[in-house]
């Protein structure tokens, strides 16, 4: 059982979510391949990983919230809004570009 | 002085507004002055000059098909009453200054005599007239958009004149909306500006919007934009939505094509894109996170731009929705997203929306309470506050309770603002630990992870003199003095931790007035 088998991917913040993150926009990331039960890594389990091995602000409520990200932050799969892609089930390719991208509310 | 200074405002918007009178009445005469001259024209201006080789006679020399093929376009575009026996007298769709303003984008097959006479037609709204509204407006404006409503419940404030372009010096106290009219008024006084000098609420969104073709949202908080976008799906307008902040910024245009709700070929509207609203302490102001003049200038202009193509694309050319984000400090700047197309479920474009035109008009919509608001932050009791009187005393060496004299250094004074508008302005002796830190620090230091604690903990619990805790306004000092506690810098409650009431606005009327104020 390989239970070391990662996906190598592209982690994007913007539009402030940076902030949580140690103010570091792009993040190369290896993610397990499987989840917590074994299935293979979609969107949720990465936004679960994201929230408890990256993220070291303790405000994860400005994250996630009913686990799943929370309101007002899009998710881009490779340049598109998740809900084109399956949104949190999608299943992780190598490679991909992930983006989370809180909406700006200044004028 | 404030009295003379305001009677001078005072003054100065009177004369403006006289102004404003005169150059509408100039307009006017000007207008009425070509009606006349064209009315007056010979009867048969087609005689040519023969001195002239390039001057064309469309009488000779001109298949018939062609000429009256051309001869149609034209009739159609001027629907002039004077039809009778000036058949030979080739009118021209626009007027002569138009030519000559508009030349530049007239000649682009992107705009031409079509695309001009649509904008010349077109009635555009924009909602908020600041750092998106003022360069959206000025480009609409310029292009010669023939009626322009502005939307604004605000006055010009000196610290909007950084990206508030329409704005001047001379005109702050004076409302947005008048402000921007002033300005635009001297750049085309040919276009109709429709002023609205009160905020956009439920009850007015309708009667204001109804008279529109496209809408600009260029104000700067999630109930307003819910709103907009709400009564723009009501109305079937094509609303063009920017947003800025720091350095980046957002544009979407929704609700294209602005099909009837439940008709899933129209584009998403905001609530498909953004179902719920942000959680409130989340959502961040130009005033606090501070932004960048041409950051959200680039933002307006954007919107212009797209509300140019949008009112003078061919018929159902439309393009997929999208949504463009700007960082000004990455590479590459720009970054166009694939969005979504409209909700199935969605409570305003629907089928099963649930927001009709009686529920909005109603006032029964309650916007703000739909997106919440951060509560005034009261976090401490009366005994861990002082007000900046005792503070100035206790730092003069009085003790304000006792009354006793001491050293001056007698404590330590935290300023939790970030690290930048500390460097602008602080206390004397005071020290930085920025709020973004405490927030990120985990609440108990004796956790299982056995790490180092941080600098400004470990520094502080080096001494056992009393620490008061200042910001900005007041609110971050007090969730920090709560957190300090939690860390158990207080000793056990031997040790004194406070905030200061009213921060460093209160600091800066109280007790230091050349304290800077930004
Ligand atoms: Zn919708």
């Amino acid at each position: 059982m390989s239970n070391d088998e990662t996906i190598p991917i592209t982690i994007e913040f913007s539009g402030g979510l940076e902030i949580l993150f140690s103010n570091q926009k792009k993040y190369s990331l290896a993610l397990p391949a499987k989840d917590e039960s074994g299935e293979p890594a979609n969107v949720a389990f990465l936004v679960r990983h994201l929230c408890d091995k990256v993220m070291k602000d303790p405000r994860k409520e400005l994250f996630v919230l009913d686990d799943t990200v929370r309101p007002g932050i899009l998710v881009l799969i490779n340049e598109a809004d998740w809900e084109l892609e399956g949104e949190d089930k999608y299943e992780v390719q190598k490679g991909d570009h992930i983006m989370f991208v809180s909406t700006l509310h200044g004028g | 002085m404030t009295t003379v200074i305001n009677s001078l405002r005072q003054q100065i918007a009177i004369c403006e507004a006289s102004l404003r009178e005169l150059r509408q009445q100039l307009a006017d005469a000007e207008h009425i002055q070509r009606q006349q001259e064209k009315a007056s024209r010979p009867k048969n201006p087609l005689v040519t000059d023969p001195t002239d080789p390039f001057d064309h006679d469309m009488n000779f020399g001109i298949p018939d098909d062609f000429r009256s093929e051309i001869f149609a376009v034209l009739e159609q575009e001027v629907k002039s009453p004077v039809q009778d026996d000036s058949a030979h007298y080739i009118r021209w769709p626009l007027e002569r200054y138009e030519y000559k303003r508009y030349g530049r984008q007239l000649i682009m097959p992107e705009i031409g005599i079509q695309g001009q006479l649509r904008l010349r037609n077109a009635r555009v709204l924009i909602v908020g007239v600041g750092g998106l509204g003022c360069p959206a407006a000025a480009y609409l404006v310029g292009a010669g958009v023939g009626t322009i409503g502005l939307v604004d419940g605000d006055v010009v404030e000196e610290s909007n004149l950084h990206r508030q372009i329409l704005h001047s010096t001379a005109r702050v106290g004076m409302t947005k909306v008048e402000s921007a009219i002033v300005a635009l008024n001297s750049l085309n006084p040919n276009v109709n500006l429709v002023p609205y000098t009160s905020r956009i609420t439920p009850e007015t969104a309708t009667s204001t919007f109804k008279d529109y073709d496209l809408v600009l949202d260029c104000t700067d908080n999630p109930a307003s934009r819910y709103l907009i976008s709400d009564t723009c799906v009501l109305l079937g307008k094509t609303l063009v939505s920017a947003s800025a902040l720091r350095i980046d910024g957002q544009l979407m245009v929704l609700n294209n094509p602005p099909l009837p709700p439940g008709d899933t070929n129209g584009g998403p509207c905001y609530r498909c894109v953004f179902p719920k609203p942000p959680p409130p302490e989340s959502v961040v102001s130009c005033g606090d996170g501070g932004i960048l003049g041409p950051v959200v200038g680039v933002m307006g202009v954007l919107q212009a731009l797209e509300a140019i193509k949008t009112l003078t694309q061919k018929p159902l050319a439309f393009e997929p929705p999208s949504l463009l984000i700007f960082s000004a400090y990455s590479n590459p700047m720009f970054r166009s997203i694939r969005l979504r197309s409209r909700k199935v479920k969605c409570t305003a474009c629907s089928m099963h929306a649930t927001i009709t035109p009686e529920a909005l008009d109603s006032g029964s919509l309650d916007y703000v309470q739909f997106c919440g608001s951060v509560s005034p932050i009261d976090a401490l009791t009366p005994q861990e506050r002082i007000s900046v009187e005792s503070y100035a005393k206790l730092r003069s060496g009085v003790n304000p309770f006792t009354g006793t004299v001491s050293n001056k250094d007698n404590h330590i004074l935290v300023d939790v603002r970030e690290k930048t508008p500390f460097e602008l302005c602080s206390i004397d002796g005071s020290i930085n630990v920025p709020f973004s830190v405490v927030e990120a620090t985990p609440s108990s230091s004796n956790n299982d992870m056995d790490v180092d604690e941080e600098d400004w903990i470990a520094q502080l619990r080096r001494s056992e003199k009393p620490i008061f805790v200042v910001c900005r306004q007041g609110n971050d000092s007090q969730i920090t003095v709560k957190k300090m506690k939690q860390l158990g810098l207080d000793a056990g409650g031997k040790r004194y931790i406070g905030d200061i009431r009213g921060g460093l606005e209160s600091w800066r009327k109280s007790i230091d007035n050349d304290f800077p104020e930004y």
